[in-house]
């Protein structure tokens, strides 16, 4: 029983991601062995060959691979999964973007999100924006999935993997225009062991410089309600919600998000979450381990001051 | 062009569900049912499309139920010229439903697809990938812009480092993310014109398409529930419990 895992990376480094779900792949149990699709990728590769109980590292380097297209990735997936029992990726925006593309062009269903590792071809996957836990079976020969990264420890990077370079390129059916990625000297949200999260009570982008300096100050990363991100305070990249990133970090602090059970579904595993809120009721202050009813124009000053 | 928008039927995202109690499923019973809220974008999406001149035919379809009719008029009344229900009481998986939905499309010969980039009931984000694999389109997923020039469709999508532009040749398929618009609400002379609208209801039978069993749920349970916090008095009492007690800082 093999298994292979998609890499998570922007050809210039592996994201730690990929380490998460090599740990999903333990939990499964048998060699794994992980693909790394890219252009120039070679520190991605080397990065990829380090991770703990890694077989093989199988390598399709080619410019039609720079930019991550689902087409041509997928193909070359499904091409390398005829050797595999279980296919995994990050439910990352790239994850999800070409493994169900997988799944169907080897005709099995895919299960998203797992969070949880039952045995070989059972797994824990939540509902309804996390509101339900669903153990789902699959009788399908070849087992697709996407794993929620945030639910796994990274394995420790101490190996020393075989490199297989793969030859076949397959062209791409799309055409790639452009890219604006946000550039952060930030952690990234996933990574974060602490986030500061912003919600529509911030009234305005400016407002976010309170927010970003008390994340700088915990090294953290800076994340955002829906409402924050629909009224233009904050680029897309930073949501946190069923529909954005999935989080768990050390500490969540919510500052004026007043807790919409889709925000919850994407932050409610974290460690220790600290709202701060001028509404009493609001629904975030039922899952907060600390709850603090003020105003946050003052409150941040005043965290920032003690901090 | 024509455009195919499939819909789902699913909870409405307001109500908060709950565990039936032999842990097999979510208690779906009396709960207000809606259009899924990403469904509902892509509808608006293909009837803006239309309304510029790039669509000449806006196609809406569900899966699912009798009562999954009512989705289909509500899609109607915000502007779908017709619908087309394939009904069933079965639970299928996302391959099982892009596999109908591809049967209606070539049946139909739409160009373009637009689906919800997941329905906030299974949450699986899978269904328009699935699509364009099994007719073998280019896709672009998590939409937040689509522009239509000739027959190039230039889409925007969110990734989680920023935004992608991509461009696609048709036919194609376009999952929608939240950003893509805000659905209009549909006037009440619109709601009364939907009911007029042509509604025509299929089986999977009809389709030349065979559905295999994927997966079985053996049970649904409800989360660990978070133990209760405690309320601050202030800021100093906050930094001081993130210190000593919780040790996070």
């Amino acid at each position: 029983m093999a298994i292979l895992v998609l890499a998570e990376h922007d050809n210039a480094s592996l994201k730690l991601d990929t380490a998460k779900v090599v740990a999903c792949g333990q939990a499964i149990g048998g060699d794994i062995d992980v693909l790394v699709i890219g252009h120039n990728c070679n520190d991605a590769v080397s990065s990829a060959q380090q991770l703990n109980g890694v077989r093989k590292v199988l390598v399709a380097d080619a410019a039609v691979y720079a930019n991550g297209l689902a087409e041509n990735t997928a193909d070359v997936v499904t091409d390398v999964a005829a050797d595999y029992e279980h296919v995994l990726a990050a439910a990352s925006s790239h994850g999800k973007d070409v493994l169900p593309r997988v799944a169907a062009l080897l005709d099995v269903n895919q299960l998203s999100e797992v969070i949880a590792v039952v045995s070989s071809d059972t797994f824990v996957r939540p509902i309804y924006a996390g509101s339900a836990l669903a153990t789902v079976q699959s009788l399908d020969d070849k087992k697709v999935m996407t794993v929620r990264s945030s639910a796994f420890d990274a394995v420790a990077s101490d190996g020393s993997a075989e490199l297989v370079t793969l030859t076949q390129e397959v062209a791409p059916q799309v055409e790639f225009i452009s890219q604006s990625l946000t550039v952060s000297e930030r952690p990234e949200l996933g990574n974060a062991s602490v986030i500061v999260s912003g919600g529509r009570a911030m009234g305005n982008s400016e407002n976010f410089g309170i927010l970003e300096q008390l994340a700088d100050k915990l090294g953290g990363a800076l994340g955002a309600s829906r409402a924050a991100v629909d009224a233009g305070f904050v680029p897309n990249d930073l949501q946190v919600g069923q529909t954005g990133k999935i989080v768990a970090p050390d500490l969540y602090i919510a500052v004026g998000i007043s807790g919409a059970i889709q925000h919850l579904a994407g932050m409610k595993d974290s460690k220790v979450i600290v709202a701060i809120n001028k509404d009493p009721e609001a629904p975030i202050f039922q899952v907060a381990d600390y709850g603090l009813e003020a105003d946050l124009f003052e409150a941040v000053p005043q965290l920032l001051e003690l901090l | 062009m024509k455009v195919l928008v499939p819909v789902k039927r699913v909870v409405d995202a307001n109500v908060k569900v709950r565990v039936n109690a032999d842990n097999t499923s979510i208690d779906t019973a009396n709960l207000k049912m809606a259009i899924n809220p990403f469904c509902e974008i892509a509808v608006e999406e293909a009837v803006r499309l239309k309304e510029a001149g790039s669509a000449s035919e806006v196609i809406v379809m569900s899966i699912g139920p009798k009562a999954s009719q009512e989705q289909l008029r509500t899609a109607l009344a915000l502007g779908a010229d017709r619908a087309i229900h394939i009904l069933t009481d079965e639970d299928l998986v996302p391959l099982s439903v892009a596999k109908l939905i591809h049967a209606v499309q070539k049946k139909e010969q739409v160009d373009l697809v637009i689906l919800g980039k997941q329905s906030i009931d299974s949450d699986n984000n899978q269904t328009g990938q699935m699509l364009a694999a099994i007719g073998k389109m280019p896709q672009a997923t998590f939409a937040s812009e689509i522009k239509m020039n000739a027959d190039q469709l230039t889409v925007t999508r969110e990734v989680d480092g920023g935004l992608q532009t991509l461009m696609l040749p048709l036919p194609a398929v376009v999952t929608a993310d939240l950003r893509l618009n805000e659905p209009r609400y549909a006037k009440l002379p619109n709601i009364m014109k939907a009911k007029r609208k042509p509604l025509e209801t299929l089986t999977p039978a009809d389709f030349d398409v065979t559905l295999k069993s994927h997966q079985t749920v053996l049970k649904v349970t409800p989360p660990a529930e978070r133990s209760a916090g405690v309320m601050v008095s202030s800021v100093e009492e906050l930094v001081e419990k993130l210190k000593n007690e919780a040790k996070v800082i």
